[in-house]
């Protein structure tokens, strides 16, 4: 278990009633249950008063938590016969981005994602989810290819931002998100996005660029990370707690803002405590998305969708 | 057709401009030092007439350029909801954005117009700049599809004059959400098959290059403008190393092919004239500076 900075004393109490459970192992006759069973209720009272009201900086780090179900994580559960699609056809393939076609409850569906790997290998190969312009270029090929042939799709957001690299840029990568929010504005089927974890800036919005948008209950999206609006604005990225506060980048404000449809709820503790009930929950809240789209023509998906973005804002956080 | 171009013309720069330009001032050019007295710097839009170097010029000044005889009319933009976020750094946004106001003498950081360029109507966007870093937010937002519906009602083609450091920060999330807002707002431009022509002026940087600033039919940008998605900066702090000279600036990209065209200040009105009007199928253009639409040509231009 990996513990965040604000779990610290939660992280003391666990490792007390592991560390006493141990000593049991090792010491047969010695009883230790009622001692840690005792801690294991502190734990969780520790617990849900912890995430009874997280704090938005805290929600960024729950948000970034290296066990939280990735991209992946949710294609191998949810989806069947998923069948990798790569490339741009220009230059390159970027592992940043998945996608693909697969199977969503049966019916065929496209699906796209940032995917920022789970340990050190993964994590360079998928270059911590922040996508080249390649990975926005092939998403918009799949797109296209799911408008030609009638498939819903489903994105997937998780990414800290687009890389902000010398190749990247040479290669185009504001025309590349640029093209991907076109594209996402274009198809006449079905899309709908899940903000699973980091939604970081152009990098998510050309993903994001949905008829529904649902975010899990301590994912973040935001225009930029707080530590870089904290070094803008406070000059000094230290303030990103109070950065956090005040760009309101949480699911439960980007709810009352209108910027999102609907929040999906995750296990006590953060997504990382309870990965197979998240998945499933995002599965339903996927499913749910898709219903309520199915049987709309695509002109009325593609005006829908557009009407949606022009409205946004217009009524600020009394919406 | 070179009859009309040594009409001048009249000095109405000044009169049109509501920045105060304070008499008997100097602005020394950034890029190579020299003094510039301010009317010269003025009459030669704002382009340093000793080493070229483009310095920033706000869209009333710019549109007072283009447009024939200097005049145009302002289109409406609706009025978005004022500190959406009720947001607060170390000073509240309210405070900044009246400050910002009274030190540009605008309302916001976009000005849209219609008019005559060449004797070819148009609508014009301009972003300003000096107004908060030309940052894109829900007025920027609101600006451009307002330049756009308009252009489409007209049957006129858009220009853009792009401007920015990046997302009004104090607007989070709504800033960002002016991506996909804008982008509307170009495909309604396509749909209605109206050219689309950007300039990006130095800078333009962040989420408006991401969104409004790289759609367009025709992508023009001013000599040695910063354009990129990410700064030089971030990118030094990622990677760890200099950046070659020259990296991210417009020669740059155009060597890249991320832009059409690079062209200097003083040939951009012709240049936008040219193509505007193939575009929309007009005949060539009467070239140089004109009069007011309405006006008649003065009598040593009719000859
Ligand atoms: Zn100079």
């Amino acid at each position: 278990m990996n513990y965040l900075e604000f779990e610290k004393p939660l992280a003391e109490i666990e490792g007390k009633a592991e560390e006493l459970r141990a000593m049991a192992r090792s010491n047969t006759g010695m009883d230790v249950s009622k001692e840690a069973e005792a801690l294991d209720r502190k734990a969780d009272v520790l617990l849900k008063d912890l995430y009874k009201s997280l704090t938005p900086w805290q929600k960024c780090q729950v948000a970034r938590h290296p066990d939280r179900p990735h991209t992946k994580d949710y294609i191998d559960a949810l989806f069947t016969e998923y069948t990798a699609l790569a490339g741009d056809r220009g230059f390159s393939d970027d592992h940043a981005v998945m996608g693909g076609l697969a199977r969503f409850n049966d019916a065929p569906v496209v699906v796209i994602g940032h995917e920022k790997g789970n340990d050190t290998k993964s994590r360079i190969e998928r270059n911590f989810g922040m996508a080249r312009p390649e990975g926005y270029r092939k998403a918009v090929r799949l797109m296209e290819m799911a408008d030609r042939f009638r498939l819903p799709v489903i994105t997937l957001i998780d990414t800290p931002g687009a890389y902000p690299g010398k190749g990247a840029e040479e290669r185009g990568q504001a025309e590349a998100i640029a093209r991907s929010t076109e594209k996402c504005l274009q198809i006449g089927v079905p899309l709908v996005s899940v903000v699973i974890g980091e939604g970081g800036s152009g990098g998510a919005v050309a993903f994001a660029t949905a008829n529904r948008v649902a975010m899990l209950e301590h994912s973040v999206y935001s225009v930029i990370t707080p530590e870089g609006c904290a070094s803008i604005l406070w000059k000094d990225a230290e303030k990103m707690r109070e950065a956090a506060e005040a760009m309101r980048l949480t699911a439960q404000e980007l709810q009352k803002l209108g910027v999102i449809d609907r929040i999906v709820k995750e296990p006590l503790g953060g997504a990382q405590r309870g990965r197979k009930e998240t998945i499933e929950a995002v599965g339903k809240a996927i499913e749910t998305m898709l219903k309520e789209l199915t049987g709309k023509k695509p002109d009325a998906l593609v005006r829908d969708r557009r009407q949606k973005f022009l409205d946004m804002g217009s009524k600020g956080l009394a919406a | 057709m070179n009859w009309i171009s040594n009409y001048v013309r009249p000095k109405i720069n000044s009169l049109f401009s509501r920045r105060e330009v304070p008499e008997n001032l100097w602005t020394k050019c950034p890029e190579c030092g020299t003094m510039l007295f301010h009317r010269e710097l003025a009459a030669n839009l704002n382009v340093c007439t000793s080493c070229d170097h483009h310095m920033a010029i706000s869209p009333r000044d710019r549109f007072t350029a283009l447009f024939d005889g200097g005049v145009f009319v302002e289109v409406k933009v609706p009025e978005p909801v004022v500190d959406p976020l009720h947001f607060r750094d170390q000073k509240k946004y309210p405070d900044r954005l009246k400050a910002a106001q009274k030190a540009t003498g605008e309302k916001e950081a976009m000005l849209v117009a219609e008019g005559e360029m060449g004797r070819t109507p148009i609508v014009a966007v301009g972003q300003d700049f000096s107004f908060m870093a030309g940052s894109m937010g829900m007025f920027v937002g609101n600006a451009i599809i307002a330049a756009a519906e308009r252009a489409v009602k007209l049957k006129r083609p858009l220009i853009l004059f792009s401007a920015a450091g990046g997302a009004r920060m104090q607007e989070g999330i709504l800033s960002l959400m002016q991506m996909p807002r804008t982008t509307v707002a170009v495909q309604m431009l396509k749909e209605a098959n109206l050219p689309y022509v950007v300039v990006l002026t130095h800078p333009t940087t962040g989420g408006v290059t991401a969104s409004y600033a790289m759609l367009g039919d025709v992508q023009i940008a001013e000599p040695n403008a910063l354009i990129c998605f990410a700064g030089p900066r971030v990118i030094e702090q990622t990677i760890r190393e200099k950046l070659p000279e020259g990296f991210q600036r417009a020669e740059y990209l155009l060597d890249h092919g991320m832009l059409d065209r690079v062209t200097h200040r003083k040939n951009l009105r012709e240049e936008l004239i040219t193509i505007v009007r193939m575009l929309t199928g007009q005949s060539p253009a009467v070239k140089g500076d004109l009069p007011a639409p309405g006006v008649p040509l003065p009598a040593e231009a009719r000859e």
